[in-house]
């Protein structure tokens, strides 16, 4: 008796499936990655064991540049119609209200900042820029930035961040946080990469109780 | 017959002149292809995860204009760091003697064991850490005191303004070990 002939299976696989999945799934990647816009200001930012992702939305950035240099950025282009208009009237700076709006940042002494404006975008960068003028108590101009920026929220949330460079030396970082105190904001983050805690430190012994971390 | 017939052979006869056209699979090898994109899936979740800036909260103090109303620390649980230029780092416990006998130096990587035995010398409720950078040190000096004071979990700590006094004594040391580097 002849036994029955198991059918021959082709090894051939249709990869089609996996294909289709491979590159809807590198099309949600590539839709959804967020490149890093290249930096006007070049910053290395210190490690820090903070585990807190920063804040993404509402965010106003002071970056200061290795020499010292302040920066101010923000992202709400509403508010930044509303400064600019702002400044022409009490300063009477005559900006133009659009590029003010699409500027990235801004780097210059208020006498200086119809000019600055004037700069096409991609040729502004920070190491041939002024910067805000922080460092003369008597006028610091972050202060009246700050102010500025706090009329424009005008009591809505909004999360002071600020990004330092690791050369930048301690009085620019002080001036801007006198300027802080000055507006009454007393509570602010710095940008810092992350770094793993220490292995039998007190914090990670915390960290193995499972204890949330506060910070 | 509902099929096409694609089949040169059998069938219908073609003229003798006409060559028989050969029939080509439509089937795709598509193996590469898969290699390629999964490649490319990798390579973007790995550049999308892996730079994801944090950050560190800092509550500042509210300025004290009257010198009553700023806070008390006891003396005993008070250490002071002192950051210098060139990654330096000074301290002293309580307050600065006038000889300046218990003005020490130290570095990074000292001096959280400096404050662990502060902080396990000292009642939770007395232990303040002041910190005071000079006008000579950077930005990550700074940031790293303050992560050494998350690290060690030291709750009570302050960002205080250099004396001159100080500023001079830094000086002095440092100079000091410039000359002598070998200790």
């Amino acid at each position: 008796m002849g036994r029955a002939k198991l059918p021959r299976k082709s090894t051939n696989i249709d990869m089609t499936a996996m294909c289709d999945v491979a590159f809807l799934l590198l099309s949600f990647f590539i839709l959804t990655t967020k490149f890093k816009p290249a930096e006007a200001i070049a910053v290395t930012t210190p490690n820090s064991v903070a585990a807190k992702v920063a804040e993404t939305k509402d965010v106003v950035l002071i970056t200061i540049d290795k020499d010292g240099k302040v920066f101010l950025s923000m992202d709400d282009e509403s508010k930044k119609e509303v400064m600019a208009n702002t400044l022409n009237t009490t300063k009477n700076l005559n900006l133009n209200v659009q590029a003010f709006k699409k500027a990235g940042f801004y780097g210059a002494p208020f006498s200086g900042l119809s000019a600055f404006l004037a700069i096409p975008e991609e040729a502004r960068k920070g190491n041939s820029l002024p910067g805000i003028p922080s460092l003369d108590s008597t006028h610091n101009e972050i202060k009246e930035w700050m102010a500025l920026v706090l009329s424009a929220y005008a009591g809505q949330k909004v999360n002071i961040q600020l990004k330092g460079d690791n050369a930048s030396k301690y009085p620019a970082f002080k001036s801007v946080i006198d300027a802080f105190k000055k507006n009454d904001i007393l509570k602010f983050q710095m940008i810092t990469n992350p770094e793993s805690v220490p292995v039998g430190t007190d914090l990670w012994k915390l960290g193995m109780k499972g204890e949330k971390r506060t910070d | 017959m509902a099929e096409m017939d694609t089949s040169s052979g059998g069938g219908h006869k073609k003229g003798p002149g006409v060559k028989k056209s050969k029939k080509l699979s439509t089937r795709v090898d598509l193996t590469p292809m898969v290699d390629l994109g999964f490649l490319l899936i990798t390579f973007f979740i790995f550049t999308t995860t892996m730079s994801q800036p944090t950050a560190m909260k800092l509550y500042l103090p509210k300025d004290a204009d009257k010198p009553e109303d700023q806070n008390k620390a006891k003396q005993s649980g008070v250490i002071t760091v002192l950051l210098g230029k060139d990654d330096n780092v000074f301290y002293y416990e309580g307050i600065l003697d006038n000889t300046a006998s218990n003005f020490k130096s130290s570095t990074f990587k000292e001096i959280r064991n400096v404050l662990l035995d502060k902080k396990s010398r000292t009642p939770e409720k007395d232990l303040v850490v002041v910190l005071k950078p000079s006008e000579e040190c950077t930005y990550k000096n700074v940031v790293d005191i303050l992560d050494e004071m998350a690290i060690n979990v030291l709750k009570r700590y302050a960002l205080v303004d250099i004396t001159k006094d100080e500023t001079q004594l830094i000086k002095l040391s440092e100079a000091a070990n410039a000359a002598a580097p070998a200790k």
